[in-house]
């Protein structure tokens, strides 16, 4: 086995076991979702223009929750000093742990948004554009919050920390998202302009945000 | 082979930990690093490992694979001893074997945990283990994969009486077979030509 799968299988198999937490995410993602028609009233209107932006903020949301633990839980039982004096180099390993918590934790909520979706009266179009834009969208959140976790990786608690400094730098994609997911549903612009921005604002962060995550882990543990 | 540091200063959080520190570590004989609590034992195998900054001086490995840093030529075993609690003891085996370069088939990992006497527990979480037992699987890993500087801190921590034996084994046949080892010990190791470094003891005298 090469040592980049090694490294993804070790971290599914982390995901999926108990106590690995791969579907805090989409229990989180369900609950807020869920909660929404209660708090904002039976007017199926509003709901269904709203839709978008709500399954975007609990997806934003949903993804940040799970991060923190990306990198402490290594660097807690020592294995991150088995990664860093590994045969990959550390920029490498954070790129595979990253898809590795993608495909176990923001995929299942992109395949599942649909369904959710219908909860808040969301025509079928809208349904298959959101469920496009999060797909699009969640590897730039999911690389983006991999510097955060980088940088509060000896911190006790760094999950908060690590929220306020990521969350502004994940308002672009928001924007993004929510702007081409309610372009079927009447919004003001067109989805094609605003979901390519969203792709390459993926393609920007899968690019540099290993180097800078790299760069924090090493900088930051001690 | 061998290991040569020179005037090593090592500083954390802004005290001096190891000050202008010189020793080598030829193959073949163990050297053990003794000293008080807060000595810097552990600071300094973890700067040897590559993960605490050095102030000053510095160390190589003579003979080494000059592509690689020493880091990457060393298997550290610290305190935490990167054993994943979820995962059973053969997949723990598996995953390091692939990440430090070593053989991740199964019969490697059944030879390497019986030489630790544990090779009942290859399927067993890691959770449901013992500390002692972990402790063992952590060492397996120095079997799977061939590196030929172990930094090893305090090894024996839990270890049974037989396991301290079976991990004296291992560490003379590495020994024997040109590797360098450097241990941090209170207790001794079961070595019989070690060569000793104290740290802390000009503290001590100043003090």
């Amino acid at each position: 086995m090469t040592p980049a799968l090694a490294l993804f299988v070790r971290e599914w198999r982390v995901a999926r076991r108990i106590g690995g937490g791969a579907s805090v995410g989409v229990v989180f993602f369900l609950i807020l979702v869920a909660v929404m028609p209660f708090a904002l009233g039976p007017d199926l209107n509003l709901l269904a223009r709203l839709g978008p932006a709500i399954l975007w903020i609990a997806a934003l949301l949903a993804t940040l929750l799970g991060l923190d633990r990306l990198f402490q839980a290594d660097h807690d039982d020592g294995s991150l000093d088995l990664l860093v004096n590994g045969s990959l180099p550390l920029e490498v390993v954070v790129l595979v742990k990253c898809a590795a918590h993608w495909t176990a934790s923001a995929l299942p909520l992109v395949v599942l948004s649909p369904l959710f979706g219908l909860m808040l009266a969301m025509a079928p179009l809208p349904l298959a554009l959101v469920a496009a834009t999060l797909a699009a969208g969640t590897p730039a959140l999911t690389m983006i919050g991999a510097i955060g976790a980088a940088l509060t990786v000896s911190l006790r608690r760094g999950g908060l920390l690590m929220a306020i400094l990521v969350l502004p730098l994940t308002i672009p994609v928001l924007i993004f998202g929510v702007a081409a997911a309610s372009a079927a549903s009447g919004g003001s612009a067109p989805f094609r302009s605003p979901f390519l921005i969203l792709c390459a604002l993926s393609l920007a962060a899968v690019a540099g945000a290993p180097f800078a995550a790299a760069a924090a882990l090493r900088q930051v543990r001690e | 082979m061998r290991l040569r540091a020179w005037d090593l200063t090592i500083e954390r959080g802004g005290r001096r930990v190891i000050g202008g520190l010189s020793f080598e570590a030829p193959a073949g004989l163990g050297l053990i690093v003794t000293g008080p609590n807060g000595a810097g034992k552990t600071s300094l195998l973890r700067a040897l490992a590559g993960f605490l900054p050095i102030e000053a001086g510095g160390f190589a490995l003579d003979g080494g694979d000059s592509e690689r840093t020493v880091g990457e030529q060393a298997h550290y075993l610290g305190h935490a001893d990167g054993v994943k609690a979820a995962l059973t003891a053969g997949e723990n085996l598996a995953f390091a074997a692939a990440m430090l370069g070593g053989d991740s088939s199964r019969s490697a990992q059944l030879a390497a945990l019986a030489g630790l006497g544990l090779s009942h527990v290859i399927d067993f979480p890691a959770r449901l283990l013992s500390a002692g037992q972990r402790r063992r699987v952590a060492l397996a890993r120095l079997l799977v994969a061939q590196r030929p500087l172990w930094l090893l801190d305090e090894p024996t921590t839990a270890l049974d009486a037989a396991a301290q034996g079976a991990l004296a084994a291992i560490m003379r046949a590495h020994l024997e077979d040109g590797g360098i080892l450097i241990a941090a010990a209170h207790a001794p190791l079961g070595l019989a030509d070690a060569q000793e470094l104290r740290l802390g003891a000009a503290r001590e005298a100043a003090a």
